[in-house]
């Protein structure tokens, strides 16, 4: 295994540097799904901020579903959503919800765990 | 409760109503909670506002053709299922067929993170998906507080909850939304704010180691509502609230009379025995035969075919049928034929309001003839005199609208005069029947006097009654210049008495030999004197008619000699011997 490399790498690099290493490494690929209420503009608002969060940090490795609750309210049921919009993480575990319309990219990356909590 | 409400006139246009179906509940609400609109049910962990909710919906959706949706925010489906499962609600059952509706709303805070502005569409959504799949007219929130455990902005949920009730009396759904009671405000995050229609306080109280639920209408907004605090039961049959049936001393009364079950004592109380749906009492110290007077009343209403309902706070059915079986009176056929029924508990088991709310409960389900409750004085005992007069009250009207007779037996412990506590209770009583426990001359004997009886008139007498192996027989009283006598003393007066007969009756027959001796001494001397006047007389004729012999002998002499001397009469002479002639002739 090459434990020890990538300990003497942690060394050399910042904690994110690190972690986004590590992401890269394992390749995990994210599986995001943002329950939103019709196009209401806090619907809109959500889905461009996560979209944006997405492409700058999980380029080519997420697949992102917006989910209309108008449309299928059962959905929302299934998964518990209460607050919209929700973004739900559903892989990598664990699961997480963040409700709101993503404005506060620092606690979407912490939430999504591509940045730690600071 | 349309049909009453129509009936206090037209004029009035009264708050629509929806029935819970919780015994008790609907009467202190008068007629359920505020249709259309939101109610808030308060109460502490355990208190029964969960269960209180799902009966809502149960009710609804079985009795009243409403089917309803229950949003849980703490216990999950399946839970919930069980939970209720116990009172006999088949939620599946409903579920399939489409009467209920069921959606866990899971909030944790642990995996929630706020990115920004948030609202609870998606709780609308899916309150509004369930309401519309089933058609519910009815829906409870159960515990929707927690959403404050999940959700850290409390400015936007406390905006979206009041956006909530707006929304749900929008929807015309009638809401229960249960909360958890809080320090200061009413609730832990002063829901009392949003929902204002009607309010309900669920307690559980301990006193003196015993629990009593309360439940208290705090509000109800376009309606009249009891304000009391009333006691209620959750039991295998879900939630019961002691009711009130009746607002005041209106009940009618009927004439009709039914047998104390002692013969002699209906004599006593005018005799034809107690008024139906009367309430009586039969208050005495220890032994003086208190229940064997309650269940001489039971048999004769059970072989009269009334049901009955027999509440013993002393001793467990078997031996009450043991122990009447002793006195002639055998209630195991009345059991068995389910006419009878005893209830024995044990006083402390629960509060008095818990007592009274199982009693009652009885009382609704049998829908007895008869009640006995022996005896009453246990209840007392677990009571202030206060609350025991104002259950009592309650249990009393309810007993008495319904035309159910009641018959308490009641411990005194002084052997002189009622305490004051029995006496607050007495004034509830209709028939009010003394016990007295009486000791003299080495032994105790059993009296008994009619102390009240309204509306009858009543025999004041004191009297003696045995219990025998044939039930309780009535005995004379023996009440002589000397005091009352009883049992032993009671033979020995009365032997006393006969002898004091007997001993005149023999002096006025020898008084009236003596009589006779002396009528026959006395008819004796009669006759003798008769006899001797009868002598005197035939002696004195004799010598009369030896006289007029010797007259006549005179006469014809003297004639005899006149002739010789050819002397003529004179006519002196003439006329006496004429009248002499005449007299011989006349004899």
């Amino acid at each position: 295994m090459a434990n020890g490399k990538n300990e003497n790498a942690k060394d050399q690099y910042s904690a994110t540097d690190a972690f986004e290493l590590a992401l890269e490494e394992t390749d995990a690929r994210y599986v995001l799904r943002l329950y939103v209420t019709g196009m209401t503009p806090r619907s809109q608002k959500a889905i461009e901020n996560i979209k944006e969060i997405s492409e700058e940090h999980l380029a080519g490795r997420y697949d992102l579903e917006v989910i209309d609750i108008y449309q299928q309210p059962e959905r929302a049921q299934e998964a518990q959503v209460v607050a919209t919009p929700t973004l739900i993480k559903q892989l990598p575990l664990p699961l997480r919800k963040l409700i709101g319309d993503m404005s506060d990219k620092e606690r979407v990356l912490v939430g999504l765990g591509i940045q730690q909590k600071e | 409760m349309r049909d009453t409400e129509q009936s206090r006139g037209p004029a009035r246009i009264e708050l629509p109503k929806s029935p819970t179906g919780i015994r008790g509940l609907d009467e202190i609400t008068l007629g359920g909670l505020p249709r259309g609109r939101t109610s808030l049910v308060v109460g502490k962990a355990g208190s029964g506002k969960t269960l209180l909710g799902m009966e809502f919906l149960v009710h609804g959706a079985l009795d009243f053709g409403e089917p309803g949706v229950f949003i849980s925010f703490e216990e999950t489906p399946g839970d919930l299922v069980e939970n209720v499962a116990s009172l006999g609600y088949d939620l599946n059952d409903l579920q399939e067929r489409n009467l209920l509706a069921i959606d866990h709303v899971e909030v944790s805070r642990s995996d929630i993170i706020e990115t920004g502005e948030f609202d609870l569409e998606a709780l609308f959504i899916r309150l509004n998906y369930a309401i519309d799949s089933i058609g519910a007219k009815r829906i409870v929130l159960d515990t929707i507080e927690s959403l404050f455990s999940g959700i850290a902005n409390t400015g936007i949920l406390r905006a979206e909850l009041r956006r909530l009730f707006f929304w749900l009396k929008d929807k015309g759904v009638t809401a229960v939304v249960t909360g958890e009671s809080g320090g200061t405000t009413m609730t832990r995050h002063g829901l009392e704010e949003y929902i204002s229609d009607c309010v309900i306080l669920l307690d559980h109280r301990v006193d003196d180691q015993i629990s009593t639920r309360r439940l208290r209408v705090v509000k109800y907004r376009g309606s009249v509502h009891g304000t009391n605090e009333y006691p209620f039961l959750i039991d295998e049959d879900g939630i019961s609230v002691l009711p009130i049936t009746s607002t005041g001393l209106s009940h009618t009364v009927t004439s009709e009379r039914i047998s104390s079950g002692v013969e002699r004592l209906d004599a006593m109380l005018d005799g034809e025995g107690f008024y139906r749906g009367s309430t009586i009492m039969v208050a005495g110290t220890p032994g003086t035969g208190k229940s064997s007077f309650g269940a001489s009343f039971v048999n004769a209403a059970c072989l009269r075919g009334e049901k009955c309902l027999y509440f013993s706070f002393e001793e467990s059915p078997d031996q009450i049928l043991r122990n009447m079986r002793s006195i002639g009176i055998d209630l195991a056929p009345h059991i068995e034929s389910g006419l009878l029924e005893i209830h024995s508990s044990r006083p402390t088991m629960y509060g008095l309001e818990m007592h009274l709310v199982m009693l009652l409960k009885q009382v609704q389900e049998k829908q007895p003839g008869v009640v006995v409750i022996d005896p009453l004085t246990d209840l007392i005992a677990i009571g202030s005199t206060k609350d025991v007069k104002v259950m009592l009250t309650r249990l009393i009207d309810y007993l008495k609208t319904n035309r159910i007779t009641a018959l308490f037996t009641h411990l005194v412990y002084t052997r002189k005069k009622m305490a004051p506590s029995d006496l607050a209770v007495s004034s509830l009583i209709d028939t009010l029947i003394q016990l007295l426990d009486i000791e003299s001359t080495g032994e105790r004997n059993r009296g008994l006097y009619v102390l009240k009886s309204r509306g009858m008139r009543h025999s004041n007498q004191i009297r003696e009654y045995r219990i025998t192996g044939g039930g309780i027989e009535f005995v004379d009283v023996y009440v002589g210049p000397a005091g009352m006598f009883m049992g032993t003393a009671r033979l020995v007066q009365e032997a006393k008495e006969r002898a004091e007969a007997e001993a005149r009756r023999d002096e006025i027959a020898s008084r009236q030999r003596e009589l006779e001796r002396e009528r026959s001494i006395m008819e004796a001397r009669i006759a003798l004197l008769q006899n001797e006047f009868v002598s005197r007389e035939g002696e004195l004729q004799r010598m009369i008619e030896a006289e007029s012999r010797r007259q006549r002998v005179i006469d014809a002499d003297t004639r005899a000699i006149g002739e010789l001397r050819k002397a003529d009469a004179s006519d002196d002479d003439k006329k006496i011997r004429t009248i002499r002639e005449e007299t011989e002739e006349k004899r």
